[in-house]
């Protein structure tokens, strides 16, 4: 029986012995080559892979995760060219996909929990499905031995928390604020509070994302929990890099500085 | 009473996390507030004093004469509803709810802008903020109400994603809400949604169904043998024929935009689609096969979408209500042939439903008495209107 999802995942964190480093690469942008030699920079300094299946409508996230998105999209990506891409990852730190219920259950929830596991996926991150509606997807997830992510929010209270805990597997994915990817998160007490009460009530790890730009955010979060995401800030270097060396450059020194900051 | 949170299969609450909260506070506000006689006051006045309900049943026998109805065509007249269509009804309950619920700012998501323009309407007369965001192509297409929720002190927010229309405006809508939730109710603009929203809705339009059913009996002793409504998100439709779901004999018939024709684009998820999530609801869906959301066409911005709410799909499976379509160019000429032969110029959504009685006359026809609802007047409409058949202002 090889490890499943969750063994993996919570392999690293014992290993990691400080926070983590959670990278995203939204799969086909600007290409799918291109996203494929980012998601390998970052696979050396990342500890955890976090790798976008496009969609059409992405309500959790801001305008750069969308355009990204929709650019992917354009370029004709599928969901089976991203998978495609964490199979080429395997050798490196689990990939975890994260992508919207609508592509999961397109093809059927086994179906695509089978395809992801069969290349080497390690966890799935569905932000449009709660605790609540996700029963039948953990079980296609567990039986294809792939962990599905919880999110936790500001906005989820104890109890929630508890049954989002309750459930966990890998480690959950803590929302920063309140709102859609993209923005800016400010290390404040209300955030502090935030970390604190997600961690007595959740049993498995906890990573935060949403708005963490810089390295010196990610360095007071690593400082609370036990990873960090970084995702639309990745997404603008990119963007903004006048050719495709400049961006593999971008990239590469973007998680550099991350890394470096998480472990000095 | 409990909020029905699924119907069938359909429907649910997928949602990012941080709105869960909200849902749940808006489901025990709805289930504690439909029955308070406080707040059903409140609204019965304003429904009868502010939008002049009951709307009229109206027998027009030009049209019935025409496309050979000889039981009689009925217009269940939600054009003469305060702002001009059928959305009042939900946008109005919903104020008086967030109002309740100590909500400080409205949003809304518009297609053809009624119901935008009620969303502002309701807000300005309760007095709290509204923002509503519009496709930027139904903004052109749909000028006058872009003014008309100005005028009313709505902050109107161009959506450029996608195809610019209101699938893009939803979810630009729901974005906000989002970030926004603490503050913020957002009033979604049809039966669509995460639950509870398609039931509130539901019931909030379920006055059109259940005034109707008096009225016919009333004038006609006898209830109607088929109930046509257009479908967009499915509101209207839903309103009315919720007043006659348990009559069995009475055939239920919902008009999706048929847009271009059998090999063109089109609105028509039900007929089309298969079940799929967007908007926080499982329901039909025009998508391809990896699931990503296709762009839905209609001549009409209010019917320009690809989802359904999830009781029309729920109504689908079993059987209880036929869905069909109406093309563009049908809806365009039974738009045409409404307002000269009834001097009622309607909204080209309500056409589709027009349409499909005059092509459909012969079936309808057997099932005695044709009870249309006409969710709304095509004021907003005569630009585009006009452009498509020729009609203009010069001398
Ligand atoms: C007059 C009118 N009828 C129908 C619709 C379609 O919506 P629904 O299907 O929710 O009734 C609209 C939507 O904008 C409308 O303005």
């Amino acid at each position: 029986m090889p490890e499943s999802g969750a063994e993996r995942l919570e392999q690293v964190f014992r290993d990691a012995g400080g926070p983590l480093f959670v990278p995203y690469v939204m799969g086909g942008y600007p290409d799918i080559d291109a996203s494929r030699r980012h998601a390998q920079i970052l696979a050396k300094h990342a500890d955890i892979i976090e790798l976008g299946i496009p969609f059409s409508d992405p309500l959790a996230d801001g305008p750069t995760i969308q355009a990204a998105g929709q650019a992917a999209l354009d370029a004709g990506t599928r969901p089976s060219d991203v998978l495609d891409i964490a199979g080429e990852l395997r050798d490196g730190p689990p990939v975890v996909v994260m992508t919207y219920f609508n592509t999961v259950i397109a093809q059927g929830a086994r179906e695509f929990l089978g395809a992801a596991a069969d290349k080497g996926v390690a966890g799935i991150i569905i932000p449009d499905l709660p605790v609540d509606e996700a029963a039948e997807v953990r079980d296609a997830a567990r039986a294809a031995g792939v962990a599905l992510i919880a999110l936790a929010a500001p906005t989820t209270d104890d109890a929630r928390m508890a049954e989002i805990g309750e459930s966990a597997e890998g480690f959950v994915y803590l929302v920063a604020v309140t709102g859609v990817t993209g923005g800016e998160m400010t290390m404040d007490d209300r955030l502090r509070a935030l970390v604190d009460r997600a961690r007595r009530h959740i049993p498995v790890p906890v990573v935060v994302g949403f708005g963490v730009r810089t390295p010196d955010q990610a360095e007071q979060i690593g400082e609370l929990a036990d990873g960090v995401v970084i995702a639309s800030e990745i997404i603008r270097r990119i963007r903004d890099a006048p050719d495709a060396d400049s961006a593999d450059a971008a990239v590469d020194d973007f998680g550099a500085g991350v890394a470096g900051a998480l472990r000095p | 009473m409990s909020v029905n949170m699924r119907f069938g299969p359909y429907g649910g609450r997928y949602v990012p996390e941080t709105v869960i909260g909200a849902l749940d506070e808006l489901t025990e506000a709805y289930e504690r507030y439909r029955e308070d006689p406080d707040y059903l006051s409140e609204l019965g006045v304003l429904l009868g004093h502010y939008v002049g309900r009951p709307t009229p049943l109206y027998r027009a026998r030009r049209l019935e004469e025409a496309w050979g109805i000889d039981d009689g065509l009925w217009f269940k007249r939600e054009d003469l509803c305060h702002t001009g269509a059928h959305k009042i009804n939900n946008a109005l309950g919903q104020v008086l709810l967030a109002k309740r619920m100590g909500k400080q700012r409205i949003i809304a998501e518009t297609g053809a802008g009624q119901h935008g323009v009620a969303t502002a309407t309701a807000s300005a007369l309760v007095g709290l903020g509204c923002r509503v965001y519009m496709g930027r192509t139904d903004m052109q297409r749909q000028r006058l109400n872009v003014i008309r929720m100005r005028m009313l002190g709505a902050e109107v927010h161009p959506v450029d994603s996608g195809s610019g229309t209101l699938k893009d405006a939803t979810s630009e809508a729901i974005r906000d809400w989002v970030t926004n939730v603490d503050t913020t109710h957002y009033i979604i603009g049809s039966a669509v949604g995460p639950a509870p929203y398609p039931e509130i809705v539901a019931d909030l339009q379920s006055v059109i169904g259940i005034e109707s059913r008096a009225q016919m009996l009333a004038e006609t002793g006898r209830l109607p043998g088929s109930v046509v409504a257009c479908v967009g998100g499915g509101s209207n439709a839903i309103g009315i024929f919720r007043g006659f779901l348990d009559d069995a004999d009475v055939a239920l018939v919902g008009v999706e935009a048929g847009g271009e024709g059998p090999s063109g684009r089109h609105g028509a998820s039900l007929a089309q689609g298969r079940p799929g999530v967007l908007h926080g609801s499982y329901s039909y869906l025009l998508q391809d096969p990896d699931g990503q959301v296709a762009e839905a066409h209609s001549v009409s911005a209010g019917l320009d979408y690809p989802g359904v709410g999830p009781e029309h799909s729920h109504l689908r499976d079993i059987g209880r209500v036929s869905y069909v379509n109406a093309t563009d160019e049908a809806a365009l000429s039974a738009f045409l042939e409404c307002s000269r032969m009834e001097g009622l110029i309607p909204a080209l959504e309500t056409a589709h439903a027009l349409a499909h009685v005059r092509d459909g006359a012969a079936t309808l026809r057997a099932a005695g008495p044709v009870l249309v609802c006409l969710s709304g007047r095509g004021d907003k409409d005569v630009d585009q209107a006009g452009a498509a058949l020729g009609i203009d202002a010069s001398a």
